[in-house]
């Protein structure tokens, strides 16, 4: 089936990104849009616009049953549901089955297998890849027995969880009681599965990802990429290929997120997470995102592919149009999440209206963005203004590019954490590569400012 | 046709070769500025897109769920309020809390006793959660903004009769 009319099921630079693929695929676009985004930059690229609810995220860009009955209205072939919001949900695919519409993403079983983390380290296991230690508990007494066994200190984490909400760190005996109590109530709350487990916490890791893609029978993967520059489990940088790792354990990390995704036969784009124990060595599967990722264009930058043109593909039922033999990786790419944050004020968000947004422009430099002068910067939806992608020969030119691009990229009206990013790239540890999660907050608290 | 990426690195490449440093292009669905740094010799650009959204008036056939009532308005002015009253106002603009979750009970009520730095709600903006914190110590005299409603920034949430409780 050739897809000819997409409904983009998110907004903001993501929905942007979307419609400048389809533009060049002439692929008509429809933008699913919240009251607050009709006037978005999104909307005004779009071929056309529906409104799906209000402005509240719940009733609109969460509503299934609006993003779905706005794809039928609007006769779209297909959904894109971008990254967050239901990307990952098995409830809006299936919903897209029963209404004879293209989800753009995995099955509902792949959705399922990989959302329930419990389940994902289930089939990370049969498919040969060794979780981080640990598993679910019952009980107190349970979790006390697993502890001890997988050593101390520990993480709790919601089944039904996933992107760092909700983890809570135990250090001993003593505080896990109360922990336990606490992160199953919270659980309940956000997730609602009051189901928990228990994981060794690696005080020393690196957070190393594998890009897959799949038709549903093959399956390539397209590199490695590091986020271990994270704030609050939040993402600010990432690079592809992740540096300074041993090329043998990289080659292992490849082969484990293939064997995962061929395990389940995946079908469309998804990332595998690893954690890297850099004391040991050794790798963990962590989970895996079934959707595209915002970083993935550190990952298109070194492999010359526009992922979402892939998506769209595979999911017209298209076979791979690459062996892993074809892919070639490149040079090296550094994506800096640039946010509405006021980062000497303890990352404080700042909604408000942009009055000036001037970019870097050149030659292996790519700005993803939704933001352009009097655009509105909404106290309901997240601090992410845009994304600024280097890609150089190497990573010391990737580095170099990246502290000239931030020095030419500025945006007024809001506060943002631009200044962050060009003292993290004059920083030592980072110019040699390969720090581990822990760094950002060394990171800020030498700074005197304020950290997480 | 559409306006790419790639062409503005080729109408970069022509640029690069003459002794123009700055180039504006307008047309009715964009503009465009592109503006040579003499210093470092480094390209950047301005962009905005110009076109009117293109808004379906279409009826999805589902209830278009509850459009949240009007926003808690910044008050008039600063004295406004109730003489000998202190004022409790949103930092920021986002959706109002009184609980700490949903089911939990509220953090203060009228008549609670706070210290300076008490929590008495949270506001949650681009899904971070803020707390608010009473500026002195006192007790909470008046609630002026209900639970999960959305405030402006400088709104009065509420009010504190100060001293020692």
């Amino acid at each position: 089936m050739i897809l000819r009319r997409i409904l983009i099921a998110n907004r903001g630079e993501f929905a942007v990104r979307v419609i400048r693929t389809c533009q060049r695929l002439g692929i008509e676009t429809v933008l699913a849009s919240s009251e607050a985004d009709l006037d978005s930059t999104a909307a005004r690229l779009a071929d056309s616009t529906i409104c799906i609810g209000p402005a509240n995220s719940s009733a609109s860009y969460l509503n299934i049953g609006a993003v779905v009955a706005a794809a039928v209205v609007s006769k779209s072939d297909a959904i894109h549901p971008g990254y967050g919001f239901l990307s990952e949900n098995p409830k809006l695919a299936a919903a897209c089955d029963r209404a004879g519409i293209c989800f753009i993403g995995p099955t509902v079983k792949q959705l399922d297998a990989v959302g329930n983390k419990l389940k994902a380290r289930a089939h990370a296991a049969a498919a040969g890849l060794v979780s981080v230690p640990g598993g679910e508990v019952l009980s107190l007494d349970e979790a006390h027995r697993l502890a001890d066994q997988i050593g101390w200190p520990i993480l709790i984490k919601a089944v039904g969880g996933g992107g760092g909400q909700g983890m809570k760190q135990v250090h001993d005996t003593g505080n896990l009681a109360a922990a336990m109590e606490m992160a199953t109530a919270e659980a309940q709350a956000s997730f609602g599965d009051p189901r928990l487990y228990i994981e060794r916490y690696i005080s020393h890791g690196r957070h190393i990802e594998v890009q897959v893609l799949g038709d549903g029978e093959n399956v390539i993967h397209l590199g490695t990429r590091d986020c271990s520059i994270q704030r609050r489990y939040q993402k600010l940088v990432e690079e592809a290929p992740a540096p300074n790792i041993n090329e043998a354990l990289r080659e292992e990390m490849h082969r484990a997120a293939i064997a995962f995704a061929q395990h389940l036969n995946y079908r469309g784009l998804g990332t595998v997470e690893f954690l890297v124990d850099c004391d040991r060595d050794a790798f963990y599967f962590l989970e895996m995102n079934a959707r595209i990722q915002v970083e993935h264009p550190v990952t298109e930058a070194i492999c010359g592919l526009d992922l979402v043109q892939e998506q769209i593909l595979v999911a017209e039922g298209g076979k791979l149009r690459y062996a892993q033999r074809d892919m070639k990786c490149a040079g090296h790419a550094i994506e800096c999440r640039i946010n509405a944050e006021d980062w000497v004020h303890d990352f404080r968000p700042s909604p408000g209206t942009v009055t000036r947004a001037v970019f870097p422009v050149g030659q292996g430099i790519r700005v993803d963005t939704h933001i352009q002068a009097g655009a509105t910067v909404s106290p309901y939806y997240d601090s992410l203004l845009g994304k600024l992608i280097v890609h150089g020969v190497d990573r010391a030119e990737a580095v170099h590019k990246m502290r000239r691009a931030l020095s030419n990229f500025e945006i007024t009206g809001v506060a943002t954490n631009l200044r962050m990013h060009a003292e993290l790239m004059r920083h030592d540890e980072f110019a040699h590569g390969g720090v581990d999660t822990a760094f950002l907050y060394r990171f800020l608290q030498s700074g005197n400012r304020e950290a997480a | 046709m559409k306006f790419s990426n790639e062409d503005v690195l080729e109408i970069l490449r022509l640029l690069d070769a003459t002794k123009y440093d700055e180039l504006h292009l307008e047309t009715e669905r964009f503009n465009l500025t592109l503006r040579r740094n003499r210093d470092s010799g480094d390209w950047s650009q301005e962009t905005k897109a110009l076109s009117a959204p293109n808004v379906l008036h279409a009826s999805l056939g589902v209830p278009s769920g509850v459009i949240s009532a009007a926003p808690a308005a910044p008050a008039a002015s600063p004295d406004s309020g109730k003489a000998g009253l202190i004022e409790i106002r949103a930092h920021l603009p986002g959706t109002f809390y009184r609980a700490s979750k949903p089911g939990a009970p509220p953090f203060v009520e009228i008549g609670s006793s706070v210290e300076e730095d008490t929590v008495v709600g949270i506001i949650e903006t681009m899904k971070l959660m803020n707390p608010v914190h009473a500026p002195e110590r006192g007790e909470i005299a008046e609630i002026c903004c209900d639970n999960a409603q959305f405030t402006e920034k400088d709104a009065v949430l509420m009010r504190i009769k100060p001293g020692p409780a």
